[in-house]
């Protein structure tokens, strides 16, 4: 399950600027709903469900208590 | 009278009268630069070896207490190198590669930076900025004594300029009155707050982020290792971020963010930072604080970096939030840039045009830099709450998986902008590598027991990988290519012909050359 555990993503930084300023004037409600479309337009550039599912599982896990 | 506006940490050029307060008409300098920090005196020394005949006009008579910088990157140890000054910066810097970032009271993961093989200098030093400037003077006494003409003045503050379009006027105040001088050129390397900006009414704009950082510079004995912590909102700085690291003398430098909403005052008295720092380093830690400031992060830029005969180098011209050691490194390479163009200029080499790649290429290097620290702090300092909610969600997810590491931002090593596209660049071959490609500086690399970045540099020259080319008036280095040369300088071709720039930049590269392609790139490098 490489893509989960390793950095692929080119120009991190460029990236996260980016993702940033779409959410830039929007309100919460609007910032979540964005969240909820991109969320599933990545899902499907992943396509693999096992890859979904853990994806999933560790999202849910990180928002936890760490260990 | 000249106001004392800080404490000196070195007295290094006493005031001493010059002739030019004893004649009746002024004298006219060919170059006059304002500020001895850094940048100034990174400046003298490289325009005096390059025999331009300069004079340093400094409000103080030595180096200001406080170590302010810290963090000198590679790239500022190998300009130093050029300029004779870097073996005692190295020798009495701290050199770290290993980082730890700690999220509330655990650790979330390390990193090690472990350099490159084949460099003569690591990726950064940490050293405190009196240093600096003092090994810079140092050197600039050696460089006066082999003939440098170089004029430093301390207790000579400017009282007012008239720029006109091929000089200035400078009113100078010393302890004993006012005199007037005249200058080609100036170079105003006094600061953020830039008096001669501020003379001329040039605009200094950009952004303020609303945070506050408390440094505290504390000696210590303690065992600590040489690493870099760094700490998203621990117990002893809720909700904000702590950084620590080492300098020399057992120093230690503690960033604390503080947030918006403080008192500038409060916060640096002792019953305020004092608990903050136990608290940090623990009950029963013996430590003596000796030095600290609070300070606002902003990214400022002027327009232009150069009006008619002046020039705004280092913090004057543009001024980076820390965290990303752009401030000073920046700095450096505005001295880099500017000093062989003006050398060139003087000695009548080169058209006055090759001047105004100043601005084109430094301003380049700039807006990288802002955009780099603006980034950094945008991360430690969210500024919405959506935001602070991803900020959050890379920290939550990090301490499960090393995919989130690179948007971990709590700074970025300082890098040489590449001048991709200056007017000054010539033919380049893409089947050679990326990392020197025309406008990059150059890549080290071990060569013959020393180091290429030694053989390079001060004056135009040719590097010839495996072929010989012979030009006139341009010194060649000549080397058989081992496999470190191959990765760096031949990528799929079997040999190659670079120009190298007297700043160490890459000006044309080709597979094969001959004498007249050399010329003509030549010819665009200084300014056409």
């Amino acid at each position: 399950m490489d893509v989960l555990y390793t950095p692929r993503i080119d120009d991190p930084d460029g990236f996260y600027a980016e993702l940033l300023d779409a959410h830039e004037g929007l309100s919460e409600v609007q910032s979540h709903a964005l969240n909820a479309r991109l969320v599933l337009l990545l899902s499907n550039v992943v396509g693999d469900r096992d890859v979904l599912r853990e994806a999933l599982a560790l999202a849910q896990k990180a928002g936890g208590p760490a260990d | 009278m000249v106001d004392v506006r800080y404490e000196t940490a070195f007295t290094l050029y006493p005031y001493k009268r010059s002739m030019d307060q004893d004649v009746d008409v002024p004298v006219r300098h060919p170059v006059v630069i304002v500020g001895g920090g850094p940048v100034g005196m990174g400046m003298a020394l490289d325009l005096g070896q390059k025999g331009v005949p300069c004079v340093v006009l400094d409000d103080h008579d030595g180096v200001g207490v406080g170590s302010r910088a810290i963090c000198f990157a590679k790239r500022t140890l190998e300009i130093c190198d050029r300029l004779g000054a870097g073996d005692p910066m190295v020798d009495l810097g701290v050199v770290w590669n290993v980082g730890k970032v700690f999220r509330e009271q655990r650790q979330i993961y390390d990193f090690n930076l472990l350099p490159e093989e084949g460099h003569k200098r690591p990726a950064f030093i940490n050293l405190q900025q009196p240093y600096f400037e003092k090994f810079l003077v140092e050197r600039i006494r050696v460089a006066q004594a082999e003939g440098a003409p170089i004029d430093i003045r301390g207790r000579n503050a400017i009282l007012n300029i008239e720029s006109q379009a091929d000089h200035v006027v400078l009113g100078v105040d010393s302890p004993e009155g006012a005199y007037t001088i005249e200058a080609d050129y100036l170079i105003a390397c006094d600061g953020a707050r830039s008096p001669v900006r501020g003379m001329l009414g040039h605009d200094f704009t950009g952004r303020v982020f609303e945070d506050n950082f408390l440094i505290c510079d504390v000696k210590m004995k303690a065992e600590f290792p040489t690493e870099r912590w760094f700490w998203f909102d621990p117990p002893f700085n809720p909700g904000q971020s702590v950084l620590l690291h080492k300098q020399p003398d057992d120093i230690w430098r503690i960033d604390f963010q503080l947030g918006w909403d403080i008192d500038r005052e409060a916060v640096v008295q002792p019953e305020y930072y004092l608990p903050k720092v136990q608290a940090m380093l623990g009950e029963g830690v013996e430590f003596e604080p000796e030095w600290v400031s609070v300070y606002t992060f902003q990214c400022m830029s002027m327009d232009q970096y150069r009006y008619g005969p002046v020039f705004f180098a280092g913090d004057s011209a543009h001024q980076v939030s820390p965290f990303g050691a752009r401030g000073c490194n920046g700095g450096m390479q505005d001295v880099d840039n500017l000093a062989w163009k003006l050398a060139a200029v003087y000695h009548g080499e080169a058209d006055s045009r090759l001047l105004e790649t100043y601005h084109e290429e430094r301003k380049k290097g700039a807006e990288e830099n802002i955009l780099n620290s603006s980034r950094t702090t945008d991360f430690m300092t969210p500024k919405t709450p959506i935001a602070k909610l991803f900020r959050e969600s890379v920290l939550d997810l990090v301490e499960h998986t090393d995919a989130m590491r690179p948007l971990v931002n709590s700074g970025r090593l300082s890098l040489p902008c590449v001048y991709d596209g200056s007017s000054l660049n010539g033919p380049d071959d893409d089947r050679m590598p990326v990392r020197t490609r025309v406008g990059a500086t150059l890549v080290d690399a071990p060569i013959n027991g020393g180091w290429l970045i030694d053989q390079l540099g001060g004056e135009f020259k040719i590097l010839a990988v495996n072929c010989d080319i012979q030009i006139e008036g341009l010194q060649v280095v000549s080397l058989d290519a081992d496999p470190t040369l191959c990765e760096r300088y031949l990528g799929s071709v079997a040999q190659a012909v670079y120009l190298i720039r007297p700043d160490q930049i890459i000006a044309a590269r080709w597979e094969k050359a001959d004498a007249t392609d050399v010329i003509a790139a030549l010819q665009v490098a200084k300014g056409g």
